[in-house]
């Protein structure tokens, strides 16, 4: 039995508790502490296994009975998709932590003890071999984003987090629906295990249920168009740490979903509706990106970009190709750092300013001229500029989508231009321009807030350079996946 | 030899490191000459690389790592040395080296100084690399670093939104091409399974002439050459970027990145030309824009503003000749012009910091005496451009026409007319900036003085190439071998079947270039007439009436694109949010959610509280399951 998954869900977990054994002040201390903790064991592991060896696919397992009578198991286990997603979340944790300081938001060691509870879930998520484990976490990881939204978010808190969690939670329960619905049909072996319900010969109706349970409470998750009008006001209302938990990791959830649930269980209703909720996706990758055009708040304006750039990693994954799938994956990692970048960028021009209003803002780049340069690469990454991850990503889905529709390439490929022009009208805003009474003593970057951005924009150019080393993590799962498919529409 | 390829990029790319770190520590003289040495020792490096493939006589891919691969996609970061890519070296490192000397001068006031070199040694790798790169995913790697370098530049001074707005234009036209050059770059891995030249261009030569799948790659490419080259209808960016420095109009806005569309061309040739109906594509889009753009120069009155439309126009000549099949033409036009238009473009330089930063030339005039070197090496780019024998522009335009006569007649009358208007805005220029009587300020007419020595020695040195620059490719009608063009000849796919190239005789080549000369001494003549000999001055603008008045505003194209395009795209966004989103979509959503509380309450009502009430229910519920079960199923 190996022990690494329980290892790494442990860590943040148990370091809950000793936030409230710490006198306050030092709780999120210890907070950062148990992530960086958590970092570097995930990096020890992820240096031992799979730099040494990427030819097994499932790389670490722990699988104990938990209820017996209903064929739950505690089934937890790694692949190279997991561990991409693994990476993600454990090296944005400490980021989104550090984000925290330097702000004034009262009650720190709560906030804190909800990032961990938060983080927990997000990796049992992504470890879940078992699909009750998998729902369980997954419907866990919203407490603590509520709460937070709850306690520390803006104006009109109370009304959008409560649409937020019901349209979220009202999706889940079709997933759950599904799951029970796929458990039945395991007969005498009676279990939730995800990849015995890969072999289940459903027909293509059953498929199509199943596939419509997943797919709802995924494209309330990600979101998708035209299931996604929680999110704005979701992203804008929270507090930096809960966008940046919500639009980096939480949303990537779902989109893992599709990865291990909807496409290998149910091919044939992929074939049969996945056009449709592509076609959608497209819509809303144009959607977001025209809307935010025209926004003049700058958190408001990145979430929906963030709806424009999620929308084109769903479309490339449902488009069954190599490249679209390694290309969804790895954009989804690029896509959750460089959405921490620009929501702490939001953050510390709120932060000097008191506004996310654009047209309050100007002529910053030359009082602070390290916050310009970081704030400028990590842009660069969202517009997906040659070597950095962004493009990366965004070239990946692309041809993905061009080999399987040219129309669909074309409309999606918009949002290059579309991008550019949002992203740069942001910074031009913004940074250029002469300085206003309201920027004039504009403050450059303090240690902490530095500490966040120069990791993400080190990140944005290091996975735009080097992009082959999460290539080969993605690789044999995909290939797996595909070879499956392969198989099952040959039977 | 090979074995240090990989400096030439590395070398500036280090230069934009030290820069840009050292921008607060560094002195100015020292960034300048780190930034200047950067590019010169690329230079050096790319002689002996032109010698070695001199040698060799052929090109070599250099790998070095694995950047992606996923599935069959395999894209390496390597570098393709041959006759095209060599050639091109040389113009970006020598031009940028003595536009890098020019520079140290021209910038030495500014407080940016440290910031501007680092970027524009940023611009020479991303440069090299557009040019070195062993494949598309390169070239694009390139393309678009080129164009981040050149939005950092023309929004160089960054409080003026009106320069941040040109930057922002340049920016996102180019991103417009660009969506062309991505969607190319699908097609060919599409079809061909690679993007490595020599793979696909193996592959190419087993398609059919003008089959769709090449035709479509080829015009998709040349879109993106439309965006990056300032073509017909994306080319209104690049007048407008002249707003960033005059160094910068004159490497990256005339000499190298907007002639990245014409190498690209040109390294892919043999797409082209088995692409005839593309071919023609580009033909005419060049042969109008040449044609468009020319007629805009002739009434604009900001020094830059003319060579930028003047640099427009020369470009659409290229590519009618890249149409016409003629691509060593175009690639020789490509350098005779980085001589000649960085030369001009330098100069005017020299001009403004003169005319403390005025650039209307209507208040100028008389130069001559008080800035003697400008002026002479500026008369010479003059009749470099023009055509004049023996500069270096009347052998490459030269030849262009010939090759245009070759293919259509009415082809070379087209070009003769555009290069007919180009002298005619080039002399008006040169006369009502060089001669007359200066019609400035008085203060300004006693700072005038002649540049330091590190503006006007590459002045020196560029007005010697635009002169001299011609002997690479003498034709044989004047005993010459052609050199150029045999050097490209090397690199470029020749069709199996007797190709483009039949002759003209050598008789009716001289009536050609006759008539040309003919009409430029016309021309010249008339206008040294008008502005010297009558002193005339262009009209002020309120002035400006009927045809004149509409040329006089760019046949109103950039009103037109924002009134059109612009505007409507900024409406539809908010009413896709205002109504899509808010009182659509959402508003459903919210009615769903009300009706639930609603029903909520409906059923809240049965919530009574009377036991007598439950019991009866139960009753009567109990009776309908009995019935159901017996009777109906």
């Amino acid at each position: 039995m190996d022990y690494t998954t329980l290892i790494l869900l442990a860590i943040p977990l148990l370091s809950i508790p000793l936030l409230y054994l710490v006198p306050r002040e030092f709780a999120k201390h210890v907070g950062l502490l148990s992530s960086l903790v958590s970092m570097a064991t995930l990096l020890y592991f992820f240096y031992q296994v799979f730099t040494i060896c990427t030819c097994k696919p499932i790389q670490m397992t722990f699988n104990e009975v938990w209820v017996k009578s209903l064929g739950i198991n505690f089934h937890l286990s790694i692949d190279g998709v997991s561990m991409l997603m693994l990476l993600l979340t454990n090296l944005a944790v400490p980021l989104i932590m550090l984000s925290s300081y330097g702000s004034s938001q009262g009650n720190t060691r709560g906030l804190f003890a909800l990032i961990l509870l938060m983080q927990a879930s997000l990796l049992g998520v992504f470890m879940a071999a078992d699909s009750f484990v998998f729902y369980l976490f997954y419907e866990l990881a919203l407490v603590p984003v509520f709460f937070i939204i709850l306690n520390w978010g803006g104006e009109n808190k109370g009304r959008i987090n409560l649409k937020f969690f019901i349209y979220t939670l009202t999706g889940s329960l079709l997933m759950l629906v599904a799951i029970i619905f796929l458990y039945l049909q395991t007969g005498e072996s009676a279990t939730f295990n995800i990849r015995t319900f890969y072999h289940l010969g459903l027909t293509a109706t059953q498929q199509s249920l199943v596939f419509w349970g997943f797919m709802i409470a995924f494209a309330v998750k990600i979101p998708l168009f035209p299931l996604h009008t929680w999110q704005p006001p979701t992203y804008t209302v929270a507090p930096t740490q809960g966008t940046m938990l919500l639009s980096a990791i939480m949303g990537k959830m779902a989109l893992y979903g599709i990865f291990r649930f909807v496409i290998p269980i149910t091919p044939l209703a992929v074939a049969q509706w996945g056009s449709a909720v592509m076609i959608l996706a497209v819509i809303g990758v144009v959607y977001g990106a025209w809307i935010a055009i025209g926004q003049n708040n700058i958190k408001t304006l990145f979430a929906y970009s963030s709806l424009s750039h999620v929308g084109l990693i769903a479309v490339g994954m449902f488009t069954l190709t190599t490249q679209g799938l390694q290309g969804g994956l790895f954009q989804m990692v690029a896509h959750g750092f460089n959405a921490i970048g620009l929501f702490m960028i939001a953050d510390i021009l709120y932060r000097r300013l008191g506004t996310f209003e654009l047209s309050k803002m100007g002529g910053i780049a030359n009082q602070a001229p390290r916050f310009a340069i970081l704030f400028f690469i990590i842009l660069l990454g969202a517009v997906a500029l040659p070597l950095t991850n962004g493009f990366v990503g965004e070239f990946l889905l692309l041809l993905g989508i061009f080999s399987y529709s040219k129309v669909m390439a074309l409309v999606a490929g918009l949002t290059i231009i579309f991008g550019a022009v949002y992203m740069l009208n942001t910074y031009q805003k913004s940074m250029f321009g002469e300085s206003n009474e309201l920027t004039a003593n504009f403050k450059d970057l303090t240690i902490t807030e530095t500490l966040v951005l120069a990791p993400v924009a080190v990140i944005v150019l290091a996975a735009g350079i080097f992009p082959e080393l999460f290539m080969k993590l993605t690789e044999i799962p995909v290939q797996g996946l595909l070879e499956n498919l392969g198989e099952g529409v040959l039977k | 030899m090979k074995d240090i390829a990989w400096l030439l990029p590395a070398l500036p790319l280090l230069g934009f490191i030290i820069n840009g770190l050292g921008r607060k520590a560094l002195p100015k003289m020292v960034a300048g000459v780190i930034g200047s040495a950067a590019v010169l020792g690329s230079f050096i490096i790319g002689l002996m690389l032109f010698m070695h493939v001199h040698e060799t006589q052929h090109g070599e891919v250099l790998n070095y790592y694995r950047w992606l691969s996923v599935g069959s996609l395999v894209i390496d970061l390597g570098l393709y040395i041959d006759q095209l890519s060599a050639w091109m070296i040389l113009i970006i490192t020598g031009i940028g080296f003595l536009i890098h000397v020019y520079s140290m001068g021209y910038m030495s006031h500014d407080a940016g100084h440290n910031k501007f070199f680092a970027y524009l040694n940023l611009f020479v790798f991303f440069m090299l690399v557009l040019v070195m790169g062993s494949n598309y995913p390169m070239m694009f790697i390139g393309w678009e670093g080129v164009g981040l370098c050149s939005y950092l530049l023309i929004g160089f001074w960054n409080t003026n939104t009106n320069y941040n707005n040109a930057a922002k234009k340049a920016f996102v036209m180019n991103r417009i091409g660009d969506l062309g050059f991505l969607l190319g770059m699908f097609m060919i891995y599409y079809y061909f399974g690679s993007l490595d030249y020599q793979v696909v261009f193996a592959k190419v030569a087993g398609v059919e002439i003008n089959s769709p799948i090449i035709v479509g790659i080829a015009l998709l490419l040349f879109v993106g050459a439309m965006g990056k080259s300032a073509q017909l209808p994306l080319y209104t960016w690049l007048p407008d970027a002249m707003a960033g420095p005059t160094p910068v109009s004159a490497l990256i806005h005339a000499a190298t990145m907007v002639t990245a569309g014409i190498y690209m061309i040109v390294r892919s040739n043999i797409i082209y030309t088995f692409a005839p109906s593309a071919q023609t594509v580009v033909m005419v889009v060049g042969l109008a824009t040449s044609i468009f753009a020319a007629i805009i120069g002739l009434k604009q009155n900001d020094i830059k503003k003319v060579l930028a439309y003047s640099t427009v126009s020369q470009l659409g000549l290229m590519f009618m000749a890249l149409g016409v099949g003629a691509y060593s033409s175009a690639m020789f036009h490509v350098t005779t012009h980085a001589f000649f238009k960085a030369l001009l473009f330098l100069g005017s330089g020299s001009v403004i910091h003169a005319m403390g930063n005025e650039q209307d030339i209507r208040k100028m005039g008389g130069l001559w005496k008080k800035l003697p070197i400008t002026a002479w090496t500026f008369l010479l780019g003059t009749l470099a451009i023009c055509g004049i024998p023996p500069l270096s522009g009347f052998f490459s335009k030269d030849e262009i026409l010939l090759n245009a006569f070759t293919a259509n007649p009415v082809i070379w009358g087209l070009a003769v007319v555009s290069s007919l208007i180009t002298t005619i805005y080039m002399f008006r220029l040169l006369f009502v900036t060089f001669f007359g009587k200066f019609r400035g300020t008085y203060d300004q007419e006693h700072h005038l003085h002649e540049s330091p020595a590190s503006m006007t020695i590459p002045l020196v040195v560029l007005c010697i190439l635009s002169v001299f620059g011609g002997l690479l490719n003498v034709p044989e009608i004047f005993g010459g071998n052609a050199w150029a063009h045999h050097w490209f000849g090397e690199m470029l796919f020749k069709p199996a079947l007797g190709g483009i190239e039949h002759a003209v005789s050598h008789s009716m080549e001289l009536v050609l270039m006759g008539v040309m000369l003919v009409l430029i001494a016309i021309a010249f003549v008339v206008l040294r007439n008008k502005y010297i000999t009558k002193g005339a001055v262009p009209e002020a603008d309120e002035e400006m009436t009927g045809f004149t008045k509409l040329v006089g505003n760019k046949f109103m194209v950039d009103e037109i694109y924002d009134f059109f395009i612009v505007k409507p795209i900024y409406l539809f966004s908010s009413a896709l949010y205002y109504v899509c989103e808010l009182k659509f979509i959402d508003l459903i959503v919210n009615a769903i959610g009300d009706g639930i509380v609603g029903l909520g309450r409906l059923f809240r009502r049965l919530q009574t509280g009377n036991i007598g009430f439950y019991i009866f229910t139960m009753v009567l519920s109990i009776v309908a399951i009995l019935v159901f079960k017996y009777f109906v199923v």
